[in-house]
């Protein structure tokens, strides 16, 4: 809601001013094993609204495929990827982003769906196409959510 | 193999017999009917599934029960739908079904088994639901029933009955092999915003959880299908359809070749396994 208000505020003014830093899904780049270093935004990511995103059916999705103790209050944990259980001491906020963004550089023919790719995906629905999963500040939020999952 | 060894030796031991009764593979309707749940792959299956498995096997007990006798199952009533459709004339021609086809328990043994199949001057390749659509046009000059009109689903569900416990054995050579190859290939397809095809979810990852749902193999020996969630029965097609809404696709049409091609192809994936119609699913 803020974030929304925010922009609008930006674009009464007559400048894309809050966009300028975003980085499009195209301009990403990816380290050898598809870590991206770069902020998608320039902006920290907010870890509360990262657990919504995580959580969301229409936004992350991730609980469908991932156990998660933090949300040990929710139901239904899924179990085709690996629980995330302390994911933010053994990976590096770069490995998260760059999996979030578009998991199949690190994990080459995975299921798990690439959040901020605008690819021309086969058969993709009207109203997805050109649209990435996840907005460039919703990666940010998920990759600071995740880097409080600590041991 | 495992499998015929157990239920050999429960045959044996009136003992042993009673928690096997009740496990996952088992599958007895009306303490008559035993319908196989899980056979061994079929040639063309072979390394790609170790055990191929009905996804009833996958359900929740008190999903699956609602199978186990007709009393129970909510896909019965539509069963006697379609018998009585069958008796029914309809059309120019007035004529019904039983008038060319008599007992419907003895001319439409093993049909559903075989189905999809190439028509009978081999250009088509003609699901359940078009082969009785030809009947109605042809032969009594009677309109077409829509894909997923309750009279087509009674009639599939009453059809695809008389063939409960046969092994599901579907032509995949011949004319019929360019309709499984391009099947195959969908079957495989990545698609939609997401990104997946059938295969990440029903070949990679049955078993699994994702989310609440108990990912199964795909099967589409139990269809049409009575789900609780529809409410009602509901065709391959429409299954088909939901899957691909789900990882944001665009689904093709009820009846389109894509569909058919897939059809054939996910049948063959079930080879073996006995036809369950009308199955019960959440
Ligand atoms: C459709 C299932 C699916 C969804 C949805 C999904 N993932 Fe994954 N994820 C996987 C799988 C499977 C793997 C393992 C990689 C592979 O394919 O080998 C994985 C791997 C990961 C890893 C690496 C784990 C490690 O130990 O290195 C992270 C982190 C991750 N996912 C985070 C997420 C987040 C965050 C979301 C939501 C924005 C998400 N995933 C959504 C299936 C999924
Ligand atoms: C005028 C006679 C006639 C009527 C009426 C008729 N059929 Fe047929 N039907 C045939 C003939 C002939 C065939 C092709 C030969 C065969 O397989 O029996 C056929 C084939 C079929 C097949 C394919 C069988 C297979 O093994 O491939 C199905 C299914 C079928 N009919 C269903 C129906 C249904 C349902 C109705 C009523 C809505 C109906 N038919 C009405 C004559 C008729
Ligand atoms: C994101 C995962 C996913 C993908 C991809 C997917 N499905 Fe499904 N499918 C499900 C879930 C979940 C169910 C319900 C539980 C179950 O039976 O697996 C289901 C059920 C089915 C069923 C019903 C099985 C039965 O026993 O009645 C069929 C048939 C099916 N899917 C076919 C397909 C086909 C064909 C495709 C590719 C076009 C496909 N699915 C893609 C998740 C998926």
């Amino acid at each position: 809601m803020k974030r929304t208000l925010a922009l609008a505020v930006c674009v009464a003014m007559g400048g894309s001013v809050a966009l300028a830093d975003m980085l499009a899904p195209a301009d990403v780049t990816y380290g050898d094993y598809g870590a991206v270093e770069q902020s998608l935004t320039g902006t920290p990511g907010d870890p509360e609204n990262g657990a919504q995103v995580f959580l969301a059916r229409k936004l992350g999705n991730c609980l469908a495929c991932h156990a998660n103790s933090d949300m040990a209050d929710q139901p239904f944990h899924g179990e085709v990827g690996p629980p995330l259980d302390g994911i933010g001491s053994y990976r590096t906020e770069a490995e998260l982003r760059g999996m979030i963004i578009n998991s199949k550089k690190t994990f080459q023919g995975t299921i798990m769906p690439a959040f901020y790719v605008a690819d021309d995906f086969t058969r993709n629905q009207d109203k997805f196409e050109g649209e990435t999963i996840l907005t460039a500040q919703q990666v940010e939020d998920v990759v600071a959510y995740l880097m409080t999952l600590t041991d | 193999m495992r499998l015929s060894t157990l239920k050999t030796a429960a045959c044996g031991l009136a003992l042993v017999a009673a928690p096997l009764a009740a496990s996952a593979e088992d599958l007895l309707i009306n303490g008559q009917v035993e319908i196989n749940t899980e056979v061994q792959p079929a040639d063309h299956m072979k390394g790609i599934v170790p055990v191929v498995r009905s996804g009833w096997t996958f359900r929740s007990p008190e999903t699956q029960v609602l199978q186990m006798d007709d009393f129970d199952n909510p896909g019965m009533i539509f069963v006697d739908q379609g018998m009585s459709l069958w008796q029914t004339g309809d059309g120019e021609t007035g004529e019904s079904c039983a008038d060319c086809h008599g007992d419907m328990a003895e001319s439409m043994e093993g049909v559903r088994a075989s189905m999809p199949k190439m028509n009978p001057e081999g250009t088509d390749l003609w699901t359940l639901e078009e082969n009785i659509n030809n009947c109605r046009t042809e032969r009594m000059e009677a309109d077409e029933w829509a894909w997923e009109s309750s009279e087509m689903l009674a009639m599939t569900a009453a059809i695809g009955k008389q063939s409960r416990g046969m092994p599901v054995d579907v032509e995949i050579d011949g004319p019929a092999r360019e309709w499984w190859e391009r099947g195959e290939e969908l079957y495989y397809q990545r698609v939609g915003q997401l990104d997946m095809a059938c295969a990440n979810c029903h070949e990679d990852n049955y078993d699994n959880m994702i989310r609440a749902d108990h990912l199964s193999q795909g099967q589409i020996n139990g269809f049409p299908v009575y789900r609780l969630k529809w409410g009602g029965l509901g065709s391959i097609h429409r299954r088909f359809k939901g899957c691909m809404k789900n990882i944001r696709a665009e689904p093709y049409n009820r009846g389109s070749d894509e569909f058919k091609a897939l059809e054939l192809y996910v049948a063959s994936r079930g080879a073996g396994l006995d036809v369950e119609t009308p199955s019960v699913r959440n």
